[in-house]
């Protein structure tokens, strides 16, 4: 192949990726943004979702849409439900301590993941696309429902922009990330709001795993990547700063597809690695952070 | 503290630390085969796990990364044997002199952070040194390690001679490793350094108004620590023949946290004791069933909600104050 196909075959995988990773590290900075807890086992979620997607797509053999659109009703849920759970019964009873709950959150990745090794077994899974259809360009045929990936979290991630800046809900999230306390004084239940945006972070990271599971195959191992790539996004971004995120998802996702096809994924994750822990000593509130209070 | 209590204390953790040696010492002739090799390993484990407390438990920094620096001891030691054929003191050497300079690099840069930062920049770098260690494969084997051979674990040193796949030999290096160490910890706790090591965890910003270069101060206890961590690392590798990229893995970093926890952080004798308990813990559970990390997810959770200080500290906080 020649390089300017090449190019666009790198490009078109790192948009593909891009959003996913927009996906995952969204849910990851709102956790971070509002409830100030890095979740360690965020994903474990992403696992869950994908996992969650074989089982809920092998419910109906034979009609691969039905099951794709119920795994992607029904794996959130369950996944959110999973979060509620580990706030009532974990973080909150902790306090929300920074480095507690940073301690927590890492047993909760290996019960997590290890339930699902038990569970469903260390094979990797995969499941049938609810589209089939190819895009044929004039060097290389290319998967329609990675344009469906990328459509869908486009509209989650618009959604998400939607409900935090115009509805009421939103403005009860930012008034608890800006400022617990009078939060609470003015009747806002700080406690169910931690709850439930646990939760949605929890449901973003699911849908992402919902999402790449007919590209990718679900395993048990599969959180770990997403996490740290998600770690570097949210840092990158500026702690708990969405537009940030979604910025550094992108900037990260396509330059890391890039590096990937023309030199070595490892590589990648290598350069990607060590410039963010220079980005954290360096500039602290990241690139398009702004100074926290 | 008045002088007459506080040596009386002083001697009592003493005598508890030549007591817990001299156990360790006499064990070796009792234990079965099985177990003598695994408190040999173990001793190695706790060595790591009493790097790791210096800085968790005496000083109050969590690293969520310390796999690099016992894997910077490991391959240290081990590539060093390996490329370079330097006899096996050498090559320790060569481990611990590797874990030194890469601990103090690493807390230059680190330690600019705090916190819930300082957690994540050294996990990053560990995941880094991680996918370092794979992409020289060539050099390294990657995932699947290499061994050194029997005949590079014999030689002599100052006249007398060693073989490292000596199970006697090996546990008595061992528990001299395990000794020097945490007798090494234990001095300097008791130091005017160590003082100030635990007054930056108890209240950093209260330590550098009293005119403590805090900075310099928790770059000795992470270089320190490190370096530990490291002469655990390279005489893992170089006692048990075995160098690979699973103990830079995640796994490797979490691992001496959970020890210094369940044993109990900012104690001597916690690492020791939560290492013991958790290597047979996890030897059991693997032994029924393929999922056995979920017991070390399940102890996590359990002692940082409902035993935040581990058994030797609860039990410091009820019964016995003195206890180092």
């Amino acid at each position: 192949m020649d390089f300017f196909p090449h190019l666009l075959l790198a490009l078109m995988e790192g948009v593909v990726g891009a959003c996913v990773l927009a996906l995952t590290a969204l849910g990851l900075s709102l956790v971070f943004g509002v409830m100030r807890v890095v979740n360690v086992a965020h994903g474990e979620f992403y696992m869950l979702g994908a996992v969650l997607a074989w089982a809920f797509a092998s419910l109906v053999p034979g009609l691969p849409a039905i099951g794709f659109l119920l795994a992607l009703v029904g794996s959130p849920i369950v996944v959110g439900a999973v979060a509620v759970a580990a706030d009532r019964l974990v973080l909150r009873r902790l306090d929300y301590a920074p480095e507690a709950t940073i301690v927590a959150t890492i047993g909760l990745l290996y019960i997590i993941q290890q339930s699902v090794l038990a569970l469903y077994g260390p094979n990797a899974n995969a499941v049938v696309a609810p589209i089939d259809f190819r895009i044929l360009l004039p060097w290389f045929g290319y998967s329609g429902y990675k344009l469906v990936v990328v459509a869908a979290s486009i509209a989650v991630l618009v959604g998400a922009w939607y409900v935090t800046m115009k509805t009421r809900i939103g403005i009860v999230m930012r008034a608890t990330q800006y400022d617990r306390e009078t939060a609470q004084n003015f009747g806002i239940p700080v406690d169910r709001v931690y709850s439930m945006i646990f939760a949605l972070g929890a449901m973003t990271a699911a849908i992402a795993g919902v999402l790449i599971v007919p590209i990718q195959q679900a395993h048990y191992l599969m959180g770990l990547d997403p996490l740290l790539l998600s770690f570097i996004v949210v840092i990158v971004g500026g702690l708990g700063s969405l537009r940030g995120t979604v910025v550094a998802a992108f900037v990260i996702g396509i330059g890391k597809g890039i590096v990937a096809v023309f030199f070595s994924p490892n590589l990648a994750s290598i350069i990607a690695t060590v410039l963010v822990a220079l980005v954290l000593v360096f500039w602290p509130n990241g690139l398009f952070g702004k100074v926290s209070r | 503290m008045s002088g007459p209590v506080r040596h009386r204390e002083d001697r009592r953790g003493i005598a508890l630390q030549a007591g817990a040696i001299l156990i360790l010492l006499l064990l070796q002739f009792v234990l079965p085969d099985y177990h003598h090799t695994n408190v040999a390993r173990i001793l190695v484990l706790a060595t790591f796990a009493a790097g790791y407390n210096l800085l968790l438990g005496y000083t109050g920094l969590l690293s969520l990364g310390h796999a690099m620096f016992f894997a910077a001891g490991l391959y240290g030691a081990g590539l060093s044997a390996q490329h370079l054929g330097l006899p096996m003191p050498a090559a320790f050497l060569a481990g611990v002199l590797a874990g030194l300079t890469f601990s103090i690099l690493v807390g230059l840069v680190a330690l600019r952070t705090t916190g819930v930062a300082f957690m994540i920049v050294t996990l990053m770098l560990a995941q880094a040194c991680f996918l370092i260690i794979l992409y020289f494969n060539d050099f390294t084997r990657g995932d699947e390690g290499f061994v050194l051979s029997a005949e590079m674990r014999r030689g002599t040193i100052f006249g007398f001679g060693y073989d490292l796949s000596d199970p006697n030999v090996r546990y008595g290096l061992a528990l001299l490793l395990f000794a020097v160490a945490s007798t090494g910890c234990y001095r300097l706790v008791r130091s005017p350094v160590g003082r100030v090591l635990v007054a930056i965890r108890e209240n950093e910003a209260r330590t550098a108004m009293l005119g403590y270069r805090t900075f310099l101060y928790k770059l000795f206890a992470l270089g320190l620590s490190g370096t530990i961590s490291a002469s655990a690392g390279a005489a893992y590798g170089l006692l048990f023949s075995y160098v690979g990229a699973t103990f830079a893995s995640i796994q490797y970093s979490i691992l001496p946290l959970l020890w210094v926890l369940l044993g109990g952080a900012g104690t001597i004798l916690g690492p020791l004791l939560g290492a013991l308990l958790m290597f047979y813990i996890v030897e059991f559970a693997s032994e029924q069933t393929s999922s056995y990390m979920l017991v070390v997810g399940a102890a996590l959770l359990l002692l940082v909600m409902f035993f935040p200080k581990g058994i030797l500290g609860t039990l410091r906080d009820r019964y016995w104050r003195w206890l180092p």
